[in-house]
């Protein structure tokens, strides 16, 4: 499949992928609704508008690399790969089921497309630092993207490898922030705040970009502009809602580990549809 | 008796290996100069990143150098590697079995003057404790830079444990070969096996020595691979000896001892003693000071054997 870079085209590939992440956490019967719904537009627009890669030979030495930072999402990252085609669309309903290569977390063990491990967060940006270092020891061409959650940011070891790649001036480094302002115990300026968020990247030297998160002509565009920023590392802080797409989930901290039930499966399934 | 430094013998031999594999790549966290990383550093300034006071950020990088199919050897004092960065080494590195190489230096109580918060006590038993982890403690600088050379061949998660201090030379001139998962019979005896790690090796032998004298033959093995430990020779010297005691520069919970006592529970059931630290951290002072304070010299572990060897008849008459 060549970049696809048609807007409407990029709105049906997300509505198809919001359909396979409910219907997966509802066979799986538990699992992160809110936090892969929001970031859904996010990794649509990459994978399929921006970074280059071979499901056929998941290990290409010129391959653009994926890290999801923020593991809980992983029924988002798994129902992006199916669609590649990576593994079967079937094999999403395995999603974590014992002997299943869909684990509840990523793990680059199992599941073709994962680079690494990630899960427990706060350290996908340091492994994404290290991927795109030796991509530039090896004078390979592809492009290292890593996907944060606005919590984690309360990590420490996020500042750590933040001033890591500002002082190795990682340039093929692009981090999304998904910006959706919930964590588990609710919202994130009350549980710890973490704004300023842009001035904080700024600070650490980083070319900042803010984006709405949901909006592909914005995505696409900053994905195209952090490609051409030299010298430091860019981070695209993408306003989103946790949820997006399902009313009954949208803004809800209480939606971030739950599964749909089947009524709210058929609810939001019919939403999804209305919608367009 | 000749000494040498196992700090040296590693920046000396990450330079070599630099040499000739150019995906061999080297972190450090602000103690270049201590680990000897900065070896590395002059002569491949492009192939070496200090990654400042950030362990866990180092221990991170490291996998993603990895998982893009480089040879990251990642260094800095043992309890900071080992310790402050455990849940990044779970999940980053041993979690996939990523090509890391931890190598540490400062292990144990003989990091001396600058106190407990710097003396690691509990690192192996950190390490050997996940999925994946080889865990290796070298006896002396020549057995340091053969297990470098080995390890940089190996696919997979290591911990190599290494030292302050300079070691006595153990192997020099000897026709050694270090294998991962193999222990070395260092001398020969039949009356008791001491097991040792990285400096204890020395002290057992000292002691095996001292108790020649007075008519003891012990057997003396070197176990510096702590994981996977090397089973069939535990159980063939607790067959030939019927008494093994352990001494390592660790807690005795978690470390070599432990371990040694998995496999005689399991495979071959005779009395075990360990000699280590006990449940208590390190303090302030010199290390030949600290090693007689926990009790770790040649002469306590004499002591130790002519102990352990008058319970022996009774303790094996208990449990046959």
């Amino acid at each position: 499949m060549g970049f696809v870079r048609d807007v409407n085209r990029l709105k049906e590939i997300a509505k198809e992928i919001r359909k396979d992440i409910l219907i997966m956490l509802n066979k799986a019967g538990s699992g992160h609704t809110g936090g892969s719904l929001s970031a859904v537009e996010l990794l649509t627009a990459l994978f399929f508008g921006k970074m280059r890669y071979n499901p056929q030979n998941p290990s290409w030495r010129e391959r653009d690399y994926f890290i999801l930072s923020k593991g809980h999402a992983a029924p988002l990252l798994y129902a992006i790969l199916a669609k590649c085609g990576y593994f079967n669309h079937d094999e999403l309903y395995e999603l974590r089921k014992i002997g299943s290569r869909l684990q509840g977390h990523p793990d680059c063990k199992f599941t073709p497309g994962i680079e690494v491990p990630t899960g427990s967060l706060g350290q996908g940006l340091s492994m994404a630092n290290g991927i795109a270092l030796a991509l530039r020891l090896d004078g390979l061409p592809g492009r290292v993207y890593v996907l944060l959650g606005d919590g984690e940011v309360q990590e420490g070891q996020i500042w750590e490898a933040a001033m890591t790649a500002a002082h190795y001036k990682i340039d093929n480094l692009c981090a999304i922030l998904d910006n959706n302002r919930l964590q588990i115990d609710g919202w994130t300026k009350d549980v710890k705040n973490i704004e300023p968020l842009a001035s904080k990247w700024k600070a650490f030297g980083w070319a900042v970009m803010e984006i709405d998160g949901h909006n592909f002509e914005e995505i696409l565009a900053a994905l195209d502009e952090a490609e051409k920023i030299k010298g430091r590392p860019t981070i695209i802080i993408a306003r989103t809602v946790k949820g997006k797409g399902v009313s009954l989930f949208e803004n809800k901290a209480e939606y971030h580990g739950v599964a749909p039930t089947n009524e709210e499966l058929e609810l939001a399934l019919k939403e999804l549809e209305n919608r367009g | 008796m000749k000494k040498a430094s196992l700090r040296e013998a590693y920046g000396r031999t990450l330079v070599e290996l630099g040499r000739k594999n150019k995906d061999i790549v080297v972190l450090d966290a602000d103690l270049s100069g201590s680990t000897k990383t900065k070896m590395f550093a002059k002569e491949f300034p492009e192939r070496f990143f200090n990654i400042g006071i950030a362990e866990q950020d180092m221990i991170g990088t490291a996998a993603g150098l990895a998982a893009a199919g480089k040879i990251p050897f990642a260094s800095t004092f043992a309890i900071f590697a080992t310790g402050r960065a455990w849940e990044q080494i779970r999940q980053s590195i041993a979690y996939a079995g990523l090509n890391v190489k931890i190598v540490a230096s400062h292990g144990g109580i003989t990091v001396g003057d600058d106190g407990g918060s710097h003396q690691a006590i509990e690192d192996v038993g950190l390490m050997r404790i996940l999925p994946n982890m080889t865990v290796i403690v070298p006896a002396d600088a020549i057995e340091m830079e053969q297990v470098i050379r080995t390890i940089a061949e190996y696919y997979g998660p290591v911990y190599v444990r290494g030292a302050r201090i300079d070691f006595p030379v153990l192997y020099e001139g000897k026709d050694y070969h270090f294998k991962i998962g193999k222990g070395d019979i260092v001398r020969e005896g039949s009356d008791i096996t001491l097991i040792a790690m990285g400096l204890m090796v020395h002290h057992a032998l000292e002691a095996a020595n001292l108790l020649a004298l007075e008519g003891i033959e012990c057997r003396v093995v070197n176990m510096s691979t702590i994981k996977p430990i090397d089973r069939e020779l535990i159980v063939e010297s607790a067959a030939k000896t019927g008494i093994i005691l352990t001494i390592e520069e660790h807690l005795i919970t978690n470390g070599l001892g432990s371990a040694v006592c998995e496999v005689v529970c399991e495979e071959y059931p005779v009395p075990v003693k360990r000699l280590g630290i006990r449940d208590r951290f390190g303090i302030s002072g010199k290390p030949d000071k600290l090693l007689s304070y926990f009790r770790l010299t040649p002469q306590d572990i004499a002591e130790e054997v002519k102990t352990v060897l008058q319970r022996k008849p009774r303790l094996v008459r208990a449990i046959g």
